[in-house]
């Protein structure tokens, strides 16, 4: 079993600057790492470097304890899934699986057992005699899955398995993953920069970007609870509304993009600081239809409207930013018309314009209670 | 009845006016493609195929000094070479210079491209150097070898001479001219064959390699699983051309041996060469290039046939 420890881990390239800013993550044994974060923000890098692939240019990588910065990566005890899946396109399936166990000269016997094993968890008994490029993407995944399998490392790596492959079956392969992980009792470390991967596969999610570590926690908490403004934009889809906000003159109202007033209700607003700048967020599913109530209603304009069958997200102008608003059912909307919305206090997020830090996240307990009351 | 005609005809003057549409269209694409051949056309024309129609045809003939043909001689001239010795020699001779020439520059050639491959420090002036000889014309190179293999100054003797050995007559011994020939051959080939085989290699995917160390496997096992197989499309074009041009060796010839000692070293191209400029036999060196042809056709078809199947493209 593996459990890691990334003690202040940097990485420059060339002595440049650096790509990846102490780092001081741990694993635990079996858990699903997420490591998500925009392009070029170092994941692959991260990853790499605990492969063994690169270089550590600063800090400790520990596995169960025992530093490994100067191990080669086969003294590491690992598995490791390329986003290219990286097969031989020479060898036939069977023997793209049991390479790195021939290269090892496991007993033959032993080969055949677990490539059985493996072939049966994974389904692909048909394929074994096949070469990779006459397997379609998926197939192409499961074969690489099935490296993993065989080789009965407890760490595995996975460097964007899934972003080769269209939608459907990413999502299909999520589950695939997942199980196999649990199934196998595996270490994993993810690596992708689809947040809904993220959020739906990872036990703990650790948000990167430019280098430095933004957040690390569980997906829901990341969601209700993001530390900085970087975190609420990546993490959901669609992306978090976001806006500048100021409080009026006579402190009655919060003013957001120069157009909403939203009263302030001291019971919410009293941990606000009023002297400086703001920024409030608001998730889409919480921009809700104005029919039930009369309080907190608001007029916005939509200039958006999808309709996606069980749902319907509207784009509202707000200033100079685009609100979403996400509503259940379908809704008969036409464009330009000016459609009332409900923006309950209780469900902003606030942040400090200037550092983008997170001041206070929405109360969503207490109003879950309320409503199911 | 009357309902059924009129479409009938109406849809054989469609059918027929549309086959007419097709062949205008097939003409205009026609016409426009031999409009882009037609600068290599002419090239081709000039430069490759009347050269190759013309000596088929002398290769009937015999002729003057002048090279004009005065008799016809049918099959009499290549009748003629296949009983000819120095002619069988020089084949005989071909076939073990490409044999003593092709593999180990091939074999040497792929063991600097992987040593060229590694992420070394200045690798750079490696692969320049390894790669320089393709930038030596063929008769620098010759006169360059030339000083080595002198048998009193040259320093492969002085070598041979410090280490206890017995000099050798590197280019007048018939034992070992067509090895010191061979030598030279190798040595000018080898910057080509290995640029190229340099780029096959670093065409192969890193995460190839990647993927097999983080499994656990050994150098000489990458080597063989992923580093071989992955190059033999590379390997197939290198060795194709490669025999292509050992057949056509000339000039290292000519510098060197000319042809000696008594025809030791004698190889197709130079008999074609002394049969035509030397002794004037136009008809007879026209027959011998005819057989080049041929064999070099027959080598390469066969390779193809062989091996191209085997060949893993991706
Ligand atoms: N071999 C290298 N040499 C120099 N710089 C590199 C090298 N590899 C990556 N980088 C730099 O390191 C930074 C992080 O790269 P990395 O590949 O880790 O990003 P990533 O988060 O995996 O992005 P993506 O989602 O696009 O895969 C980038 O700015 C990149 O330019
Ligand atoms: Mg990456």
């Amino acid at each position: 079993m593996s459990q890691i420890e990334l003690i202040n881990i940097s990485k420059s390239y060339d002595k440049q600057k650096d790509v990846l800013n102490s780092i001081n993550l741990s694993i635990e044994e079996g858990e699903f790492f997420v490591l998500v974060g925009p392009s070029g923000s170092g994941k692959s890098t991260l990853l790499r470097m605990i492969a063994g692939l690169e270089e550590i240019s600063g800090g400790f990588l520990k596995i169960n304890g025992q530093t490994m910065n100067h191990l080669p990566p086969k003294d590491r005890n690992l598995s490791m899934v390329f986003q290219n899946y990286a097969l031989y396109p020479h060898l036939t399936v069977q023997e793209n699986i049991l390479f790195g166990l021939k290269g090892r000269k496991i007993d033959k016997k032993e080969q055949q057992r677990r490539l059985n094993e493996a072939a049966e968890m994974l389904g692909i008994q048909e394929l074994l005699k096949r070469k990779p490029r006459e397997l379609s993407g998926g197939q192409r995944q499961r074969v690489a899955l099935g490296r993993t399998v065989v080789s009965h490392a407890p760490l595995c790596l996975m460097d964007e398995p899934l972003s080769n492959l269209d939608a459907k079956l990413r999502a299909h392969m999520r589950v695939e993953i997942r199980r196999l992980q649990k199934r196998l009792g595996l270490t994993m470390i993810y690596v992708t920069h689809d947040q809904v991967e993220a959020m739906t596969m990872g036990d703990r999610i650790m948000v990167l970007n430019d280098g430095q570590i933004q957040q690390v926690g569980e997906p829901i908490t990341l969601y209700n609870e993001p530390v900085n403004l970087f975190v609420a934009s990546f993490i959901g889809s669609p992306k978090i509304n976001v806006g500048n906000a100021v409080f009026s003159e006579n402190g009655k109202y919060l003013i957001v993009e120069n157009q909403l007033h939203i009263p302030v209700d001291p019971s919410v607003f009293c941990h606000i600081p009023r002297d400086r700048n703001l920024k409030v967020g608001i998730r889409s599913e919480h921009l809700m239809p104005g029919i039930s109530k009369k309080e907190n209603l608001h007029y916005l304009e939509a200039v958006n409207i999808e309709q996606l069958g069980n749902e319907t997200s509207i784009a509202f102008e707000l200033g100079s930013e685009l609100w979403t608003a996400k509503w259940p059912g379908q809704w008969k909307i036409d464009l330009g018309q000016k459609v009332s919305v409900q923006i309950m206090p209780e469900f902003l997020l606030f942040f400090d314009a200037d550092s983008g830090n997170l001041i206070k996240s929405a109360e969503l307990g207490k109003s879950q209670g309320a409503v199911s009351v | 009845m009357s309902m059924i005609y009129p479409t009938i005809e109406t849809n054989e003057t469609y059918l027929h006016q549309a086959e007419r549409v097709k062949r205008q269209n097939q003409m205009k694409s026609f016409l426009k493609g031999m409009l882009f051949l037609l600068p290599s056309i002419i090239l081709f024309s000039v430069f490759v195929f009347y050269p190759m129609f013309k000596t088929i045809y002398l290769s009937f003939f015999l002729t003057n000094a002048q090279g004009a043909t005065t008799v016809f001689t049918g099959w009499d001239n290549y009748k003629a070479l296949f009983v000819d010795p120095i002619f069988i020699k020089s084949v005989k001779n071909t076939f073990l210079f490409v044999f003593y020439t092709v593999p180990p520059t091939v074999i040497i050639s792929l063991i600097l491209a992987v040593i060229a491959n590694e992420k070394l420090k200045g690798i750079g002036f490696f692969r320049t150097v390894f790669s320089s000889t393709m930038g030596v014309s063929v008769a620098a190179a010759s006169v360059f070898w030339l000083y080595l293999f002198n048998p009193t100054m040259g320093l492969l003797n002085k070598v041979l001479e410090t280490s206890g050995l017995d000099a050798i007559e590197w280019l007048t011994d018939p034992k070992w001219a067509l090895i010191a020939v061979s030598a030279t051959t190798i040595w000018m080939n080898i910057g080509f064959t290995f640029l190229i085989l340099l780029g096959g290699l670093q065409s192969i995917d890193s995460s190839l390699y990647e993927s097999a160390d983080i499994e656990g496997s050994g150098y000489f096992y990458k080597l063989r699983r992923i580093t071989i197989p992955m190059l033999s499309p590379t390997f197939f074009f290198v060795i194709t051309v490669s025999i292509i041009n050992t057949f056509q060796t000339f000039g290292q010839i000519d510098i060197l041996t000319q042809g000696g000692p008594a025809n030791g070293t004698n190889l197709i191209v130079y008999s074609i060469y002394r049969e035509a400029f030397v002794n004037y036999q136009f008809g007879a060196a026209s027959a011998q290039a005819v057989v080049l042809f041929i064999l070099i056709l027959l080598m390469t078809a066969l390779q193809f046939k062989l091996v191209e199947r085997k060949v893993h493209y991706q």
